[in-house]
């Protein structure tokens, strides 16, 4: 088994309209751990199963949407690497300094070809949390406080020219393509499910004629039941929900749906199959699009396709 | 709990809405369409409108989508306004549009 190169998805930063009503409910209906909150006024949380000190930072600011994306690469060495491999491609980068978000060591910035700001970095503190490291309990008070979901897991980006995304996260950071959506004419990709692990995405692109929006991110839970229960407490607590609980053709997750206090989607998901590079990519057709974003209804909601941030 | 009658230019259409709901709820609640429907949080734009006339409470919304001098104009977003009196209102917000296309890329992003 190699896990090497880029990681994971490791940290999502979502601009907020309303800070206070944010955090209430990223910290209570969400349930995530608030770790931290910096000079800038952005709030920091976690997943409680998550080992590193942050995943989700909130920025309040005049809009919604996403600042910037960020994956964990395996060491300082590959950061160093892969940054040279990135600027070979053509594309400028951007050192931030180790400690510009809390706990988190240097990172490398630079802007893809659907107009999102997409970091790597090589260090993060580690959650402070001994009781899920030494002689750890299968679940504790944090893992049944809100919608509580394990960790931060993948995220769903629309942007123009997602061939262009496609080909440098295959072959400059290592991704490789899980599944795609193609439009009427078989060739043409309307979506693109690309994995640097054996899950089956960790991150995926939309074409879409704006750049840089946020469709979602997502949140992984451990079952269908917990899907369920999520829906519960985000009805119990008025929120917004787009579609769901349901279950995805692609990815074959069972999910939901719905909104952050600003408008931003966020999703909570359960299941998915484990993948392989080796593996060839999933295809669904035109004809298929509805069932291959919602099995269940087999049709396509407008706001799937039009309701960003 | 006062009620106020909202009336959609384009057809004439009126609503009731309490001063409880935002435009938008008023809408769905009762199964009506009209106002396209997304995140319902002020985060989208797709829920665009132009207040002709009457008032409403405003909530935070995008400057994304309701620009400052937009607002001044009467626009919002019908997920964040509540009437405080009878209102009469145009929908700007559209649903329903085309696909991306690669072509339809190149254009919007100026390549
Ligand atoms: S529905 Fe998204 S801004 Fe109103
Ligand atoms: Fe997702």
């Amino acid at each position: 088994m190699g896990m090497t190169g880029v990681l994971r998805p490791g940290h999502a930063a979502v601009r907020v309209l309303d800070m206070k009503e944010a955090m209430h409910f990223y910290g209570e209906v969400l349930g995530l751990i608030e770790t931290g909150r910096d000079s800038y006024g952005r709030v920091y949380y976690r997943a409680w199963d998550e080992r590193d000190h942050n995943s989700i930072i909130l920025r309040e600011a005049d809009q919604a949407g996403i600042d910037f994306f960020g994956f964990k690469v395996d060491s300082p060495a590959t950061l160093d690497k892969l940054e040279a491999d990135v600027r070979a491609y053509g594309y400028p980068t951007e050192r931030i300094p180790a400690g510009d978000l809390l706990q988190t060591g240097e990172r490398v910035r630079f802007e893809i070809a659907s107009g999102h700001a997409i970091e790597l970095y090589a260090e993060k503190g580690k959650a402070n949390s001994p009781q899920m490291v030494d002689n750890p309990p299968p679940w504790n008070p944090e893992s049944e406080r809100g919608i509580a979901p394990i960790r931060f897991d993948h995220g769903l980006l629309y942007g123009p020219d997602i061939e262009k995304v496609q080909d440098f996260f295959v072959n400059v950071l290592g991704f490789y393509l899980t599944e795609q959506i193609l439009l009427e004419d078989g060739k043409t990709q309307l979506a693109i499910w690309l994995a640097c692990s054996n899950k089956a995405h960790d991150i995926a692109f939309v074409r879409h004629p704006e750049p840089n929006k946020l469709h979602h991110v997502s949140f992984l839970l451990e079952s269908w039941e917990k899907v369920l229960r999520a829906a519960d407490i985000m009805s119990m607590n008025r929120i917004s929900i787009d579609m769901g609980p349901t279950r995805h053709g692609v990815t074959r997750g069972t999910t939901i749906y719905a909104f952050d206090p600003s408008g931003n989607r966020f999703e909570t998901f359960a299941g998915g199959y484990q993948t392989y590079p080796d593996w060839d990519p999933l295809t669904w057709t035109w004809e298929e699009v509805g069932a291959a974003v919602y099995y269940h209804d087999r049709q396509l909601n407008p706001a799937f396709l039009e309701v960003v941030t | 709990m006062a009620t106020h009658t909202v009336r959609f230019v384009e057809t004439g259409e009126t609503l009731a809405c309490n001063d409880r709901l935002t435009l938008l709820q008023a809408m769905e609640r009762l199964g009506r369409k009209g106002i396209p429907v997304g995140c319902r949080n002020g985060g989208c734009g797709v829920c665009k409108v132009r207040v002709l006339e009457g008032s409403c409470e405003r909530r935070v919304m995008s400057r994304a989508h309701v620009a400052i001098e937009e607002e001044s104009a009467g626009y919002a977003l019908a997920c964040r306004i509540i009437p405080t009196s009878d209102l009469c209102v145009t929908v700007i917000g559209k649903m329903g549009r085309a696909f991306a296309r690669p072509e339809q890329d190149r254009k919007l992003t100026g390549e």
